[in-house]
Order: C-alpha cells, then sequence, then structure tokens
C-alpha cells in the first residue's frame, strides 16, 4: 500500500501544479476516471479476502474522497482566476461622461399661473378664460368705458381694421377684465374665478412689451365688500411669496369698472439693490410698489353682466403674471421672457416635476 | 399735475409739512409721483462776497476772486464770469457740493495752475432760472455765509397723478378741498369778487352749436399793458413745470392750473365781427399755438369770426389771435364745451393740450362766473385797463345729481364702520350738501359722482383705506374642491410631458410679421391689425410654428448646437359672425443636433422626422389621445418636406397632429439652414373625457401563462406603408395576439428590386392553456393571410 500513499501524494503534486481548468480535468480522469488508478484500486477490492478488504477499503476510499476534494478546489480555485483575469481585462474609464438626456423646462409665466391656479382653488377660485381678440363692447362698453371715456384712450389699443356681425370693432383685449363680464353672462352668481391670460398694449421697452399676461380675479356674491377684498389679496400674495411679513396699502384709485376702487402696493425691502417683497414700505431701507389694481365691481358691470346690482355685489382684481414673476424669481427684463432663448428657459425656466403643490409649497426655490 | 407748497398755502391755510402733506394725497388717491425741493441741493452753496478780482496770469478770460464767507480766512475762486467783480455779493459752491443742473461735483483744483476753492455760480446752473450771461448778483445786505438753500427758502413742489375721473382736482384748488376734508387745513375762500364792469361789450359773442359749446361768456378788456408777469405768478407757474409767457398768458393759465378752469385770452385787435362758437366747416383748418395747421371736420366745435376760426374750441387756441406784447385790447372767452364733444375731437385730432384734459374729464359748469372774475381782476390788477360787462351766451348745465345714499353702505360696501355723523362730515367738506333723509346733492365740480357706491369711496377714502379691516371670505366646508377643467388639466399636463422629454418652454409674440404668418395661413384669412406696433408684430399667429422657428436661429447664432423648443398657446382663426376662433395647440421645433458627437456614439446625428414623431406621439398619448388608433397619413402641408412628413389622424378626417421635416423653402424663410424636425398638435382636437371618470380601473390580472414570440419575415412592395403590415398582422387574431413589433426593414441582396423585407415579431398570449403546436400554426396562417390581404409573401 505504499504505492498508494505514493501515487497519492504525486497526484496531489500534479493538481497543486495544474495551471488550468482543463489540466485539473485531465488529472480527474487519469485518477477518478473510468480508466483511472483509483478507479482500478477499487476495483481490486473485489477481489481481496475479507480481511484484506476490511483493511484497504478506506484506505482507498479516503484517497478518493482527499483528491476529489484536491481537485474541485483547484478547480474553483483556477475559474476564480480566470474570470478575474477577465474582468480585469474588461475595465472601463468610469470617468468618461455617460450618456446624457437634455433637460427640459416649463416657462416662468406659466408655472406662475400654476401656482395662482393652486392657491387660488384652495380659496374655492375657478379657472376662467376668453377671447384675445374681443370686441369693444366687452373690452370696453361692458366695462364701464362707453365710447368717448378718456381712459379708453389710456389703454393704447390694438385694433383690427374688422367689425364683428353687430358692428362692433375687434380689437386685441388691453386687460383680462373682460373674462368679467362673459364670466358673469356664462356662470351668473355666485361667482369665484380667475382668468389668466395674454393682453395686449401698444407699448414696448425694459418694462412694457406690447404682449404681457394679466391674471383677472372675480368674486361676485351676496354681502362681499372691501374688507373681503383685502383679506384675498392679503391671502394670496402672502401665500404666492410664501412670507408672513408682506404688507399691503391700498390707495384709492380710479378704474371704469369697480366703485370704489383700490390701487394696492406691496412693500419691499432694498437688498443688495434688489427690491425683495416684505415689511413696510416706509421702513427705512424699504419702498412701496404698485402691483395689483382692484376694486368692488362697478354696478354698471354687474348689470352689463346679467346680474342684479341690488341683490349681488363683489370685487375684481387684476395684475401682471409676468410681473410676479419677475418680483419672485428675480427677473429683470421683461423682453427676455418672449425671446425663447434657451439659455435664459434653462436658467429661469422650471422642472417638469415642479408642480406646484400646497404640502409642497406652491414657489420653487433655488 | 405739479405745484409748489407755497401755491397750495396760497389756498389752504395748512400748518402741515410737505412730508404730511404729500402721505395724504396718496392715502386720498391723489397719487404722489415725487416731491422735489430745489433747496435741497443747494445746502453746500453759500452766500459770499468778492473782495478783489485779480486778472488770471494764465488766461484772458478768467479772474482770480478772493472770497469772503464771513469767516475771516477768504478763499481764492477761479472765475470766467464777466460780471464778476470786487464788491459783488453772490453763490459760491463749496467742495462737495454737487451742480444741481449738470449733476458735477465740485472740488478744490487748480485751473491754468491757479487754486481754486469754489465756483461762483450762475442762475442756471442752480436750476432757479435760465439766466447764465453770469454769476448771480444778491442784493448788497444779503447775509454773506449763510446757506444758500436757507436765503431761498424752501418751497417742494408736489407731482400728484390725477385719476381720469377727478377733474376738479386738475386745479391747486380742488386738491386743497380734499386735503381740508382729511383734517389738513382749511380751506381759504376764492379771491373773485365781481369786478367793476365800465362799458357794454363790444363784441358780439354767440354760440351756434349748443350741443359742443352750451355755454360762452365772454368780456373785453382794453387799455391792458402786457409784460412779463410779477414774480410770484412766475414763480407758481415754474413749480407747475410751465414756462411763463406774458402776463395775460400766464394769468389764464394760472386759473386753469389753479383753479382747473381753462380760458382764452383773445387780441381783440385781430377779430373781426360776432365770436361764434359753432361746428367747423368743410375745409376750415386752424393754425394752433403750438405751430401747427389742424385740418377740422364739421363734428368739431371751434371759435370762429367773419375771419375765420380763431380756436379749436376747449383744445388750444390759434396762432393768429393770440396775446403779444403789444396787445392792448383782449377778449376773455370762459366757456364750457361737452366733455364727449371734447374727447372725440381731441382724439380725432392727435391733439393733447392742458385745456383738452380738463375739458373732456368735465369742468365745473358753475365756475364760469367766478372764472371770469378770477381772470378780470387779475388782469386789471397786473395789467391794467378796464373791462366791459359780461356777455353770457347760452347756458351751462348747472343740474345737480342728487343720490339717495343709506350710510349703511359703508359698512356693507366699504366694509368699515364710519360713524354717520363723520359720513356726513366729510361728505359736506367735499363739497355735498347732506339733506336729513340722507339725499345726498352732488357738487357741479363732481361729474364722476353718481350713484350711492361713489359716495362709499368719497367716505373710506378721506376716513382711511387702511383701516378697512381684512375679512375672510367665507369658505366651504372641508378641503378645497378641485377645479380645473379637463381642458385645464390636459393642458398642464401636456406641458410638463413636454418639459420632462427635454423641451424647453418658450412664449412667443401673437403676432408676427405678415410673410411669416401668410407662410402658415393655410388658405386661412387672417388676423391683421390695423395699427401694429412694429410691421413684425402685425399679424395674428395662425400656428405656433413660425414663432418657434423664429427663435431657432438666434440660439444656434448664439452657439447652441441643438434647439428643442415647444411653445402651448393660441393660433388665431376666424370664427363665428365675425369673431375669433382661437385655437389651442402645442408646437415643438427641433433644430441642430439630435445626439451630440460623442466617445461612444461617434458623429454627431441631426434630428429626423422620427424624432418629430416620437415627440408627437408621446405627448399625444399624454394628451390622453387614443394613440394605438392613430393612423398616419399624408398632407402635413406645404411647410413641411413632402416626403419626410404626415398627419397623425383620428379617423380620415380629424387630424390630431402633423409632424416631420421642414420644407428646405420654410426653413430658408426662416434663416435655418441644416434639417429641422417640427411637430405640431392640435390640443383642441383630442377628445376630452367626459365627466367624471370613477377612480376604480377595469378589472386585471396578469396572465399565469407566459407569453411566446413568434418572428415573420414578409416581402411586400416596396411603396407599402409598413404601418399597413403591422395593423394588419396585429389585427389577424384580436383574441391572441397582444404585440406587433417590426424590427426589420430591409431592401437589397435577396429582395427582389420594388421590394422589401419587414419583419415583425408578433407576441402571442395564451390564456386557459398553453398553446400547442397546431394552436400556433393556426394563428401563424392568419397572420400570413392578414398580411397577404396587403400583398405581403411570408419569406420562406
Amino acid at each position: 500500500m505504499e504505492n498508494l500513499d505514493q501515487q497519492q501524494s504525486e497526484t496531489l503534486e500534479a493538481i497543486a501544479a495544474a495551471a488550468t481548468p482543463e489540466a485539473v480535468e485531465a488529472i480527474r480522469v487519469s485518477a477518478l476516471g473510468k480508466q483511472g488508478w483509483v478507479s482500478a484500486l477499487l476495483k481490486s477490492l473485489g477481489g481481496m479476502t475479507p480481511d484484506q478488504r476490511q483493511s484497504e477499503g478506506p484506505k482507498i476510499h479516503a484517497a478518493r474522497e482527499t483528491m476529489t476534494a484536491a481537485l474541485a478546489q483547484r478547480k474553483t480555485a483556477l475559474e476564480s482566476a480566470v474570470l478575474e483575469a477577465r474582468l480585469a481585462a474588461e475595465t472601463v474609464d468610469l470617468s468618461l461622461p455617460a450618456p446624457e438626456l437634455p433637460r427640459g423646462s416649463v416657462h416662468p409665466v406659466s408655472q406662475v399661473m400654476d401656482e395662482l391656479a393652486e392657491i387660488f382653488a384652495d380659496m374655492g377660485f375657478a379657472v376662467a378664460s376668453g377671447p384675445e381678440i374681443e370686441d369693444d363692447w366687452h373690452n370696453f362698453t361692458a366695462l364701464n368705458m362707453p365710447e368717448t371715456h378718456p381712459a379708453r384712450a389710456m389703454h393704447d389699443t390694438f385694433y383690427f381694421p374688422d367689425k364683428d356681425a353687430e358692428g362692433r370693432s375687434m380689437l386685441l383685449r388691453t386687460h383680462t377684465s373682460p373674462v368679467q363680464i362673459r364670466s358673469m353672462l356664462k356662470g351668473g352668481a355666485p361667482l369665484r374665478i380667475i382668468a389668466p391670460g395674454r393682453v395686449y398694449r401698444s407699448d414696448s421697452d425694459a418694462t412694457h412689451t406690447p404682449m404681457f399676461h394679466q391674471i383677472e380675479g372675480l368674486v361676485i356674491d351676496k354681502g362681499i365688500h372691501l374688507g373681503h377684498l383685502k383679506w384675498t389679496l392679503e391671502t394670496f400674495l402672502k401665500a404666492f411669496f410664501e412670507r408672513d411679513d408682506i404688507t399691503l396699502r391700498l390707495r384709492p384709485s380710479y378704474f371704469p369698472f369697480t366703485e370704489p376702487s383700490v390701487e394696492v402696493d406691496v412693500g419691499y425691502t432694498l437688498i443688495n439693490g434688489k427690491r425683495v417683497v416684505g415689511g413696510s414700505g416706509d421702513a427705512a431701507d424699504g419702498g412701496w410698489m404698485e402691483v395689483l389694481g382692484s376694486g368692488m365691481v362697478n354696478r354698471k358691470v354687474i348689470e352689463f353682466g346679467g346680474l342684479d346690482p341690488d341683490e349681488w355685489q363683489g370685487f375684481a382684481f387684476g395684475t401682471g403674471v409676468d410681473r410676479l414673476a419677475m418680483l419672485k424669481y428675480g427677473m429683470d427684463d421683461l423682453r427676455a421672457f418672449f425671446d425663447g432663448d434657451a439659455r435664459w428657459l434653462g436658467h429661469y425656466g422650471f422642472g417638469a416635476l415642479d408642480v406646484p403643490t400646497l404640502s409642497g409649497g406652491v414657489g420653487v426655490r433655488s | 399735475m405739479k405745484f409748489s407748497l407755497s401755491w397750495l398755502q396760497s389756498v389752504l391755510d395748512t400748518k402741515a409739512d410737505a412730508r404730511l402733506i404729500a402721505e395724504k394725497l396718496t392715502s386720498l388717491g391723489l397719487e404722489i409721483e415725487g416731491v422735489e425741493d430745489a433747496s435741497a441741493a443747494l445746502t453746500k452753496f453759500r452766500i459770499a462776497r468778492v473782495l478783489t478780482a485779480e486778472k488770471h496770469p494764465q488766461a484772458d478770460k478768467l479772474q482770480v476772486l478772493s472770497v469772503d464767507l464771513g469767516d475771516g480766512t477768504p478763499l481764492q475762486v477761479v472765475c470766467g464770469a464777466p460780471n464778476a467783480r470786487a464788491g459783488l455779493v453772490g453763490v459760491l459752491g463749496l467742495p462737495g457740493g454737487v451742480v444741481p443742473a449738470n449733476g458735477m461735483e465740485l472740488r478744490k483744483s487748480a485751473i491754468r495752475g491757479v487754486e481754486s476753492n469754489g465756483m461762483m455760480c450762475s442762475t442756471r446752473e442752480l436750476c432757479l432760472g435760465e439766466d447764465h450771461d453770469g454769476i448771480i448778483e444778491l442784493p448788497e445786505d444779503a447775509p454773506i455765509g449763510t446757506s444758500f438753500a436757507d436765503y431761498i427758502g424752501s418751497d417742494p413742489v408736489f407731482d400728484v397723478a390725477i385719476t381720469p375721473n377727478r377733474p376738479d382736482c386738475m386745479g391747486v384748488y380742488g386738491i386743497a378741498r380734499d386735503l381740508a376734508a382729511a383734517g389738513l387745513g382749511v380751506l381759504k375762500p376764492i379771491p373773485a369778487a365781481p369786478a367793476p364792469a365800465s362799458f357794454p361789450c363790444p363784441v358780439e359773442v354767440r354760440t351756434d352749436d349748443p350741443e359742443g359749446c352750451p355755454a360762452f361768456y365772454g368780456r373785453v378788456i382794453r387799455g391792458v399793458k402786457n409784460g412779463p408777469s410779477p414774480k410770484w405768478l412766475q414763480d407758481f407757474l415754474k413749480s407747475a413745470g410751465q414756462r411763463p409767457i406774458s402776463a395775460l398768458v400766464d394769468i389764464t393759465n394760472y386759473v386753469m392750473l389753479g383753479y382747473g378752469r381753462p380760458a382764452h385770452a383773445y387780441d381783440l385787435a385781430k377779430l373781426t365781427g360776432p365770436v361764434v362758437a359753432r361746428k367747423a366747416r368743410e375745409g376750415e383748418s386752424c393754425l394752433a399755438l403750438n405751430g401747427k395747421e389742424y385740418a377740422l371736420q364739421p363734428f368739431m366745435t371751434v371759435i370762429a369770426d367773419d375771419s375765420g376760426v380763431h380756436d379749436i374750441a376747449g383744445i388750444m387756441g390759434g396762432e393768429h389771435s393770440g396775446c403779444t406784447d403789444e396787445t392792448t385790447d383782449v377778449l376773455l372767452e370762459v366757456a364750457y364745451f361737452t366733455p364727449a364733444a371734447i374727447a372725440r375731437t381731441g382724439q380725432s385730432l392727435a391733439l393733447a393740450s392742458d385745456a383738452r384734459g380738463r375739458f373732456e374729464r368735465g369742468v365745473d359748469p358753475a365756475f364760469l362766473d367766478t372764472g371770469m372774475d378770477l381772470l378780470t381782476s387779475l388782469i386789471l390788477e397786473i395789467c391794467g385797463g378796464e373791462a366791459s360787462e359780461v356777455v353770457r351766451a347760452g347756458e351751462p348745465p348747472l343740474a345737480r345729481k342728487t343720490v339717495a345714499y343709506d350710510p349703511e353702505l359703508a359698512g356693507n360696501l366699504g366694509g368699515i364702520d364710519v360713524g354717520n355723523g363723520e359720513q356726513k362730515r366729510i361728505l359736506t367738506a367735499l363739497g355735498f350738501d347732506v339733506a336729513e333723509d340722507w339725499t345726498v346733492t352732488v357738487p357741479t365740480w363732481r361729474p364722476d359722482v353718481d350713484g350711492a357706491p361713489d359716495l362709499v369711496e368719497e367716505v373710506i377714502r378721506v376716513h382711511g383705506l387702511d383701516a378697512v379691516p381684512s375679512t375672510p371670505l367665507p369658505r366651504a366646508d372641508g378641503v378645497a374642491k378641485p377645479t380645473a377643467t379637463p381642458a385645464q388639466m390636459l393642458e398642464r399636463r401636456v406641458r410638463r410631458a413636454a418639459a420632462a422629454r427635454g423641451l424647453h418652454e418658450a412664449v412667443t409674440w401673437s403676432f408676427l410679421p405678415e410673410a411669416q404668418a401668410a407662410h402658415f395661413a393655410d388658405g386661412e384669412t387672417l388676423w391683421s391689425l390695423a395699427n401694429p406696433i412694429s410691421e413684425d408684430l402685425k399679424v395674428m399667429r395662425p400656428s405656433l410654428l413660425p414663432g418657434l422657428l423664429s427663435a431657432a436661429p438666434r440660439n444656434l447664432h448664439r452657439g447652441a448646437t441643438s434647439v428643442r423648443l415647444f411653445e402651448i398657446g393660441r393660433c388665431y382663426l376666424r370664427g363665428a359672425n365675425g369673431a375669433s376662433d382661437e385655437k389651442l395647440s402645442l408646437a415643438v421645433v427641433l433644430a441642430g443636433d439630435s445626439t451630440p458627437r460623442g466617445w461612444a456614439t461617434g458623429k454627431a446625428k441631426p434630428f429626423d422626422a422620427f424624432d418629430a414623431k416620437a415627440e408627437a406621439l408621446a405627448l399625444l398619448a399624454e394628451a390622453g389621445a387614443p394613440v394605438d388608433n392613430l393612423q398616419v397619413m399624408g398632407e402635413a402641408g406645404a411647410q413641411f418636406h413632402p416626403g419626410q412628413s404626415a398627419t397623425l389622424r383620428l379617423g380620415p378626417k380629424q387630424v390630431l397632429a402633423r409632424f416631420g421635416m421642414l420644407h428646405p423653402a420654410t426653413a430658408k424663410a426662416f434663416d435655418l439652414d441644416g434639417p429641422v424636425a417640427v411637430v405640431e398638435l392640435f390640443l383642441d382636437r383630442i377628445p376630452v373625457k367626459k365627466g367624471a371618470g370613477a377612480f376604480a380601473r377595469p378589472h386585471f390580472a396578469p396572465p399565469a401563462l407566459q407569453a411566446v414570440t413568434r418572428d415573420f419575415a414578409f416581402l411586400v412592395d416596396a411603396a407599402l406603408p409598413a404601418g399597413d403590415l403591422l395593423r394588419a398582422v396585429k389585427g389577424a387574431d384580436k383574441q391572441a395576439i397582444t404585440a406587433a413589433r417590426l424590427f426589420d426593414d430591409f431592401r437589397g441582396q435577396g429582395v427582389p428590386e420594388g421590394q422589401k423585407s419587414l419583419a415583425i415579431e408578433v407576441t402571442l398570449q395564451p390564456t386557459e392553456k398553453s398553446f400547442d403546436e397546431a394552436a400556433l400554426k393556426a394563428i401563424a396562417d392568419k397572420v400570413v393571410a392578414a398580411a397577404a390581404k396587403q400583398g405581403a409573401v411570408l419569406r420562406g
């Protein structure tokens, strides 16, 4: 049996020396294969006496198990070395740039309109709309600006040469206020709407463009008064700017479609030369900035809206959407809003997922 | 409207300072746009006496002065004024002072080698007048060393924005009345007493146009001496931004600016025959005081005599009959013109004037006599002469409106409880008469007040708007209900989907240059402005594409290599009954590189029509359009590449979108030279899901059995749209086939000329039991048969 021991140690040496999985397999065949020497020894057990078998059998089985284990271990080791070598060869430079998807954006005007819709929805306002190519009855007459009214001239109106079937002059609406009339005629009362949209005036400089965006608000109900108007505007501006220190200054003013009429200033503080909304405009580094026109809806306008002014009263307000966007998000040139410059849109625009919510705050912080 | 504090103080007895007055004016609705104090800029300017004046050693026109400020250490100052001389008392600007006229900061300097410690100033340099012939000469006894600001005294000038409903505040007196009502002083009576009339008016004065000119009062003053007006009057007018002209003209301006009462003074010598207010005649014109000739129309009211038109009534006087220094006899006109008529004439002539601004808003019809008295007494006082009797032609509309007022309304409409006593006090102070039963009679100078809400406004604005307490709007129970309509939700959703797909949302002009609009008119008659601000912003857009196509090259020229823009907005078409039809649409423009050159992807790849198709389908899907049922058809339009564009239709007629490559001619028209892919979605045509859908979805359980796929390759005519074959294959067995995906389009070796090979992977989903061979064969046969109807032959 010295032969067995020797053969086993030679085989184990060979296994340890095997350089490839194929070499290990060849050793397995020569030892444990059908023609292998271990298999031959096992077969020789049959020709032995019981005593011999008693003493030799366990040795042969032990040798087989030892070599089986050694083969498996060597094979695993060699295979993982091969894998490692392959993986090493597959190394890539991950500092190279990954494929990039282009980033899109939502225009600030759209974003702010969504914010306004969200805020006002919480106060029970729906969003209404009307045509931008209006007739002069809806844009002026029904808003208590008869033909010779001086306020018509103040509006820098764009006219079309066309008249509608009723002989009314067609024009580009100078404000979103005609939606008041259309909403009353269509929806009756009570009513709570906001109406954002494009409006047009024949005016152009750094802060005026011939096209801009306004938002109109209208509440018609019973017992609505100036106090409600004040609360609504305060509540809206506090929610929009997400600041509790919003301070309003109400000034008597004049709009043909409201009576009494109120112009609304908001206090700001100068910080690094920029106007930041909040605080009192009477503070040392503060000032007042006109942000809204408003008032109690003129009785004649309610009548033009098909409602009885002895039964219904309410308030209306209007403000510039672009202006609100500039105040909140810090743009300083209105003309850039309408230029379609992807660099500007990428900088001032908003992500697709920046959907305004009340729980998350309607504004998007930078 | 501008006026000085001293002007205000001439009609209002008040101790309030400028700051308080300014605050009160704003809170009354007379918005302060600015308060200027010329003296505030003069604190670094002091009264000084010239002790000696020597010739400058290096310059002929300069002198070297020694100037005394009263402190015993005379300063050396270089001066170029011809009147600079020893003994002169003038104004010295010290280093640190800023010259008001040019903003120059004074500093110690050397002028031609001689040290100068300041500057002796002229009137013009200090913005105190036009004189620049020499330095200011003050009286001998002016206090040497004192600040010039203190010497001239502070007289701040208020600049007030008057809203168009307040003609009464287009005169200082009306503003003073508001301030008095608000407790800031006592209004002084108007200093006008009827002047003695020494002779009958020698001129016939008449109104032949009672509609445009219901009242025309006239009076002659003869023997006047015109010339510069007195300093107080000049100072008042200067504070209002008016240039003094001559006493007669200045007096009429003073009464207009001080009392809101325009009037006109004619040089009687230049008039012949009766002076009549009448309608203009065809072909008449008037050379107005601004030097321009105006062609008049028969609806316009004019003042004329036998020789012709002398005045565009209520708007501007004529050049010919105006007063000059030679004038000795004047005819004063104080008239009432109908506001609407003045507005119409003014708009038609595009002629603005101070008089028009007041007449068209409505001057006080009861002020004609008072105005005449004011003018007369001032002229007699300043210019001398004697006055005729007043001729009064016609009658102004003196009827006063009454309003049935209920003081409760202040609370019900104004939201604030103002006591009845206070309400009455306010209204009375403003000139309203309040009867026991609260019938309120409106003063003649308030044409804007005609209803109870107007009175609420008067009460609230004087009481103080800031006192109105905030009152929450009534709020419905529970969490706020959704208010957005399905169409609004669709718009919001598509917008964010487009942004999520890497597109930037642009907002472009609603109006376009005519040529750009015409390029996309597609036969529609477009809306074209009569008075565009420029030719580039003239025609309302029939499509959003032109606006984006104009933005694209701007971006490329700025260095962008890839432009992906979209816009959601209205296109303006013609609707029923002459109204507009404004359709919501979405457009996408893809220009430049779709993929930039990259280490892994190689060369840059331009956008192609399939990029456009991908955007169109993805956005339609987000909009809720049934994209699986859409047909790809032709006729995208002449703006598109005819072979690389298509429409997506729901049924043969309803086009939901068009997309593809731009026609090179269109690209060129928009200054784009590479390939440009575009999409236009007609959002208004997408069927909106009606009503409130349920939240629960149709039942679904993932099938237990695994789906299998089978590949089919067909030979078809090269012209057959692949989509037709795909649709046929997918519909071959609606039960078993859940998907069909085209994965190869091959032409060339092994495919006959004029044909192509299309390979389709079909997904089969077993339901009850797995497919056996026979079932699979049956399905395959159906697929082949359906394809055969499209002329397709299964490849062997």
